[in-house]
């Protein structure tokens, strides 16, 4: 058992308000801190990196419209930002839209001390350089006719709405960044947002549509990996994928996934400091596509060799009739040097998985549906 | 003019009664914003569109168009369609 005097934070949102798991330096041990926004829908709650302690939380509830709050306590406090994302007036004859919520929240470079990036449903990007108090639209995205082509409407999105989501910045340069959509494929920039290109070529698509164009791309979760910034691995509607810039076509690494669990889920986690390690958590994509653990037996997938090969991480875990769904936000890993996962499932329950998801324990049980599970360090 | 305020946005106004003064619904909504920022926009989207679930009563009259002149004396209410589980 790895031993660390790291303070973690485990930051839970669900659709009826967020909690804040504060761990032991053993990751044993974790003290509640919540409901806040008990009622409020919070797609994502984040902890800045760059200084360890100030909190942005995407809310909206059933009935009033889309906000983010920020706390600079560890939660004992919020404000609401000034100027929410939302969308521009309507512009190149594009119909108008209003953000439904928004869905993704990433900190900016660490040299970018108050930048953020915002995804919306449906699928729009926002930056903050105050910290996440304004929020100006990425008109490149947002009121492109090309890229609102690829968007689709509400009636092609994922359930509660279409999604753009996995806002990656490069830790070597702030102006590199990607993103996904669900649907319309992902996208890079090397301008810091000016001027965008498709990464889509290798991704399948459904029987029957054309995967050369973004439309018909799926990628459920897009990860690039700390130690080499030039990997990237993602998955999709359609399968688990890696790409090695400077190259442009994805592999499809879940075709060596066991062929009776496949290589369908949400959730894509990268390991903080071996590019070639690698979880998923899959789902079943039979028939009406259940998206619940094959079988009703829940595992972690971990490939050790960039996806060359996969093993099986259950221990702990349910055996038999555990219907779980874990969405694409409710996994990841710490950056200790033995990283633990950590999971939440729609049916409220949260769990780790010691030293790389080897061992399975629970941590809570009876929380409202899980939407996202982020592990952050405390100054 | 006296406005009602439902529960879900009285975190912005610490009060169940405000007032506020506008022509018209949409000024009305830009005077409470004035007044409690970031109420308007969880109203009241982008579009000027009336969020799904929200209403609003003036004088006890359902209306929907936020260009739907005021009056001084009016009494307008915020209600939520409550729904959902």
């Amino acid at each position: 058992m790895n031993s660390s005097p790291t303070r973690l934070v485990l930051l839970v949102a669900t659709r009826k308000g967020a909690w804040l798991f504060h761990g032991d330096t053993r990751r044993d041990t974790w003290t509640i801190d919540g409901p806040h926004f008990l009622g409020h829908t919070l797609s994502h709650l984040r902890l800045d990196p760059r200084d360890g302690r100030t909190l942005l939380a995407a809310a909206k509830t059933g009935h009033l419209g889309p906000t983010v709050f920020r706390s600079t306590d560890l939660g004992k406090t919020w404000k609401e930002a000034r100027q929410p994302p939302a969308f521009d007036q309507a512009s190149n004859g594009l119909p108008a839209r209003a953000v439904d919520h928004t869905f993704w929240l990433t900190p900016g470079h660490a040299s970018e001390r108050d930048t953020w990036y915002a995804g919306t449903s449906p699928q729009g990007l926002f930056r903050s350089e105050d910290g996440g108090v304004s929020w100006a639209p990425l008109p490149a995205i947002n009121d492109d006719p090309a890229f609102r082509e690829w968007m689709g409407t509400v009636q092609d999105g994922t359930p509660d709405g279409p999604k753009l989501h996995s806002i990656i910045v490069d830790p070597r340069d702030p102006a590199h960044l990607l993103f996904g959509m669900s649907g319309g494929g992902v996208h890079e920039s090397r301008d810091a947002g000016r001027s965008w290109t498709r990464l889509i070529d290798g991704m399948q698509v459904v029987e029957g549509f054309d995967a050369t164009t973004p439309t018909f791309h799926d990628p459920h979760c897009v990860r690039l990996c700390p130690s080499n910034p030039d990997r990237l691995y993602q998955q999709n509607h359609c399968g688990i994928y890696r790409l090695d810039r400077p190259g442009t076509t994805w592999q499809r690494i879940g075709r060596n996934m066991p062929a009776d669990v496949g290589d369908i889920g949400f959730p894509m986690v990268v390991h903080p400091h071996d590019a070639d390690t690698a979880w998923v958590f899959p789902m079943d994509g039979t028939d009406v596509w259940p998206r619940t653990s094959p079988a009703g037996r829940p595992a972690a997938y971990m490939t050790r060799d960039g996806g060359g090969s996969w093993a099986r991480l259950d221990q702990g875990l349910p055996t038999q009739q555990a219907w779980w769904t874990v969405k694409r936000q409710a996994m990841t890993a710490d950056a200790l040097p033995t990283p633990a996962l950590y999971l939440g499932t729609t049916s409220g329950e949260l769990w780790i998985g010691h030293d790389g998801g080897s061992r399975w324990s629970r941590i809570a049980g009876h929380l409202p549906e899980i939407y996202a599970v982020e592990i952050a360090e405390l100054a | 003019m006296k406005v009602l305020v439902p529960g879900a946005l009285r975190s912005y106004t610490d009060a169940a009664q405000v007032e506020a003064a506008g022509a018209t619904l949409l000024a009305l909504f830009a005077d409470l914003d004035r007044r409690y920022p970031g109420l308007r926009f969880r109203v009241v989207d982008e579009r000027q569109q009336l969020r799904p679930n929200m209403r609003i009563f003036v004088n006890g009259l359902g209306v929907r168009d936020l260009e739907h002149a005021l009056r001084p004396d009016d009494f307008v209410a915020i209600v939520l369609a409550l729904s959902g589980g």
